[in-house]
C-alpha cells in the first residue's frame, strides 16, 4: 500500500487526522456506542493481524486462533481483579499474557507439525474448544476462572496514574473511557501492522511463502520447516494473547462465552474476506466484519423513522443479510477485498 | 571417501519395506542414473537422501559425513540439493522470488544476485517472466526453474527425481542440456528418470532398480546394449 509514497503526503495526513479525531466525531454523530464498536473493531483487527501470521503467511489453518485471546484475557483477569486480589501493574501483565499465549501457540505446533489443511484444522478447532471447556470448568477442586459465571470487576488499564476508563481533560477537551481506548487500541494495531508487514519482507516471511506453497520443496531449499511453522503459530499466538489482555482490561469482564468457536470463525473470516496474506486486507476485513452486523442493527430504527413500524426485525434477519454479504463477497472477490498481490496473481490466473 | 555412498539402506513406510537394502555410491563429479517400473522404490531413495523420510536401516554417507537423522536443510548445506518430483514450484510466487529461495541457505547476496542474472541470460524464457508467478509458466520452464533453484545453493551433489516427466521433446533435451552444463560445472548427478534410453545416453553410471532392490549396475554405455536391459528397459 504506497509504502514509496511519503506519509506525509496529504492524503496520508488526510487519513491520520481522520483516524484521530474519529472518536470525537462518533460521540459528536451516531453516539458513545459507536465509539465502543470501533474499540471492538481494533481489537478484532489485533486478531486478524495475529491469524493472518498463521494462515495467511504460513498457509496453516488454525480454526482455534481465538483460545489464545482467551488465554491473554484470562492471565489480565487473574492478575488483575479480585479474583485473587491480585493488582499487578500493566508492564508486567500485558507481556506475561502475550508471552503465554505465545506458550501456548507453541503447545498447538508442536503436536501439530505434521498435519496439514483438513487435519490441522480439525486439531485446532479442538484445541480451541479444550481451552474454552477448560475455563468453564475450573471452578473446581478450585477456584481458578469462576466458571462459567466468569471474573468481573476487572481492573482497567492503567498506564502510571492514567487510568483509561476515567474521562480526562486534554486541552479543553474531555475524552470518555471508550474515546481513550481508542487510542490505546489504535495505537497497537499500527504497532503490530507495522511489525507484521516488516516479518512479511523479512527472511522468515519468504520461508513462511515458501512452506504455504510447497513445504517439500521448502524443506528441500534448506528451509527449517519445523522452526518456521512453531514460530508462526507461536507469534500469532502472541498477537492473540496480546490482545485479549487489552480486551480484558477494557471490558471489566470475562467469561468462557466470548471465546466459542464462532469467534474463532468470525476472525478467520475476517482474514479471509479481508485478503489472505495481505496486513492491510485484514484489518479492513476486521473492521468491516465488526461494523456490519452492528449497522444492520440500526435497520430497526430505520424502519421505526421510515414507516413507524418495525415491518422486519433486524434481530431476525441480521445474521442472515451478514451471510449474504460474505457469499458475495466470496464470489464477486474471491481472494479478498484488499489481496496480497500473490493471492491475485493466483485469482487472476483462475477467473476468466 | 569423497561422494555419495549408500550402504544396505532400508526404507520402510509402516510395515511395507519400500527400499530393501540397496548398496550404490556416485563419486565425485560422476553422473549415475537410477532407472526401474513404478513403485521400484527410485523416488523413496532419492527423499531419504534427502532427509525427507527417515532411514529404517543402513548408512548413507557424503564426503566422509554420515547422512543419517539430519534435517533436510542440514544435508542440503553439506552440499546435496533434490530437484523434487512433480517440480515443486512455489506457484503464487514469482520465478525471481522462486530462484532467491533457492539460495535460502547462502549468505553471500552479491554473488547470488550476478548467478540470478547468469540464468536469466543462459535461459531467456525465465527472464522474460522473472515477475510472473512460477505457476504459470509451462510444465518445461518450471523444471528448468526448479533445476536452477536448485543449482542455487551450489550443491555437489544434485538428485533429480523424473525431470522429464510429462515435457515435450525440446524441453526434455533443454532439460538435459541444462544438467550437461552442471555437470560441466563439477556438480556430480543422481538421475532418477522414466525415459531408460535419454537417462543412460547422459550419464556414466547406471543402476536398475526393481521392487526395493537393485539388481544391475554398470556403465550406461555396456547397459545400453545389455540384451536384457534392452528388452526390459528400452523396449527393443
Amino acid at each position: 500500500m504506497g509504502a514509496s509514497a511519503s506519509i506525509f503526503s496529504p492524503v496520508s495526513v488526510g487519513k491520520g487526522l481522520l483516524l484521530v479525531v474519529l472518536p470525537l466525531l462518533l460521540q459528536a454523530g451516531p453516539g458513545a456506542a459507536w465509539v465502543r464498536i470501533v474499540d471492538m473493531a481494533l481489537l478484532y483487527s489485533m486478531l486478524a493481524i495475529g491469524l493472518n501470521i498463521v494462515v495467511g503467511f504460513a498457509g496453516l489453518l488454525d480454526l482455534g486462533y481465538i483460545a489464545f485471546y482467551a488465554t491473554g484475557a484470562y492471565l489480565y483477569a487473574l492478575l488483575d481483579s479480585m479474583q485473587f486480589n491480585l493488582h499487578w501493574p500493566l508492564w508486567a501483565t500485558l507481556p506475561l499474557s502475550a508471552a503465554l499465549a505465545g506458550l501456548f501457540g507453541l503447545l498447538l505446533g508442536a503436536p501439530t507439525l505434521r498435519l496439514r489443511g483438513d487435519y490441522l484444522a480439525i486439531v485446532t478447532l479442538g484445541f480451541g474448544e479444550i481451552v474454552r471447556i477448560f475455563l468453564n470448568n475450573l471452578d473446581t477442586p478450585f477456584n481458578l476462572t469462576n466458571g462459567p459465571q466468569g471474573i468481573s470487576l476487572i481492573d482497567p488499564i492503567r498506564l502510571g496514574n492514567f487510568t483509561f476508563s476515567r474521562p480526562h481533560h486534554f486541552a479543553g477537551l474531555t475524552l470518555t473511557g471508550t474515546q481513550q481506548y481508542y487510542y490505546l487500541f489504535l495505537a497497537t494495531v499500527i504497532g503490530m501492522a507495522w511489525l507484521a508487514t516488516r516479518l512479511q519482507h523479512s527472511r522468515i516471511g519468504r520461508a513462511w511463502a515458501a512452506i504455504r506453497e510447497d513445504e517439500l520443496a521448502a524443506a528441500a531449499s534448506g528451509i527449517a520447516v519445523r522452526n518456521y511453522k512453531l514460530l508462526a503459530f507461536s507469534l500469532g499466538a502472541t498477537c492473540g494473547g496480546f490482545a485479549g489482555a487489552l480486551f480484558a482490561g477494557f471490558q471489566g469482564f470475562v467469561s468462557p462465552e466470548s471465546f466459542n468457536l464462532m469467534e474463532s470463525v468470525m476472525v478467520l473470516c475476517m482474514v479471509v474476506l479481508g485478503g489472505m496474506g495481505n496486513v492491510n486486507g485484514v484489518i479492513f476485513g476486521a473492521i468491516l466484519l465488526t461494523v456490519l452486523p452492528e449497522a444492520l442493527r440500526m435497520m430497526g430504527d430505520w424502519q421505526l423513522n421510515h414507516f413507524g413500524h418495525i415491518w422486519i426485525d433486524p434481530n431476525d434477519v441480521r445474521m442472515l443479510l451478514f451471510g449474504g454479504a460474505l457469499i458475495l463477497i466470496m464470489l464477486y472477490r474471491p481472494a479478498g477485498l484488499l489481496p496480497s498481490p500473490a493471492q491475485r496473481r493466483e485469482w487472476q490466473k483462475k477467473l476468466p | 571417501m569423497t561422494g555419495l555412498a549408500l550402504h544396505n539402506l532400508r526404507i520402510r513406510y509402516g510395515h511395507l519395506e519400500a527400499v530393501q537394502g540397496v548398496d550404490l555410491h556416485v563419486d565425485d563429479g560422476e553422473r549415475v542414473c537410477l532407472i526401474g517400473a513404478n513403485g521400484a522404490g527410485k523416488t523413496t531413495l532419492l527423499k531419504a537422501i534427502a532427509g525427507l523420510l527417515p532411514v529404517h536401516a543402513g548408512q548413507i554417507h557424503f564426503n566422509g559425513h554420515s547422512l543419517l537423522r539430519r534435517a533436510p536443510h542440514d544435508i542440503l548445506r553439506h552440499g546435496i540439493a533434490l530437484v523434487p518430483e512433480g517440480r515443486g514450484m512455489f506457484n503464487q510466487l514469482s520465478v525471481a522470488e522462486n530462484l532467491s529461495l533457492g539460495a535460502y541457505t547462502r549468505t553471500d547476496p552479491l554473488a547470488v544476485r550476478q548467478e540470478i542474472n547468469h540464468i536469466y541470460d543462459t535461459w531467456p524464457r525465465l527472464g522474460e517472466r522473472r515477475h510472473q508467478p512460477a505457476g504459470q509458466l509451462s510444465g518445461g520452464e518450471q523444471q528448468l526453474l526448479s533445476i536452477q533453484r536448485a543449482l542455487l545453493s551450489r550443491p555437489r551433489l544434485l538428485l533429480l527425481d523424473e525431470p522429464t516427466m510429462g515435457l515435450a521433446p525440446l524441453m526434455t533435451e533443454a532439460v538435459f542440456a541444462s544438467l550437461d552444463m552442471a555437470h560441466r560445472n563439477g556438480v556430480s548427478i543422481l538421475l532418477v528418470e522414466q525415459n531408460a534410453r535419454l537417462a543412460l545416453a547422459h550419464s556414466d553410471r547406471a543402476a536398475i532398480m526393481e521392487t526395493g532392490r537393485i539388481f544391475i549396475t554398470g556403465a550406461s554405455r555396456a547397459l545400453i546394449d545389455d540384451p536384457t536391459v534392452q528388452a526390459a528397459y528400452l523396449g527393443l
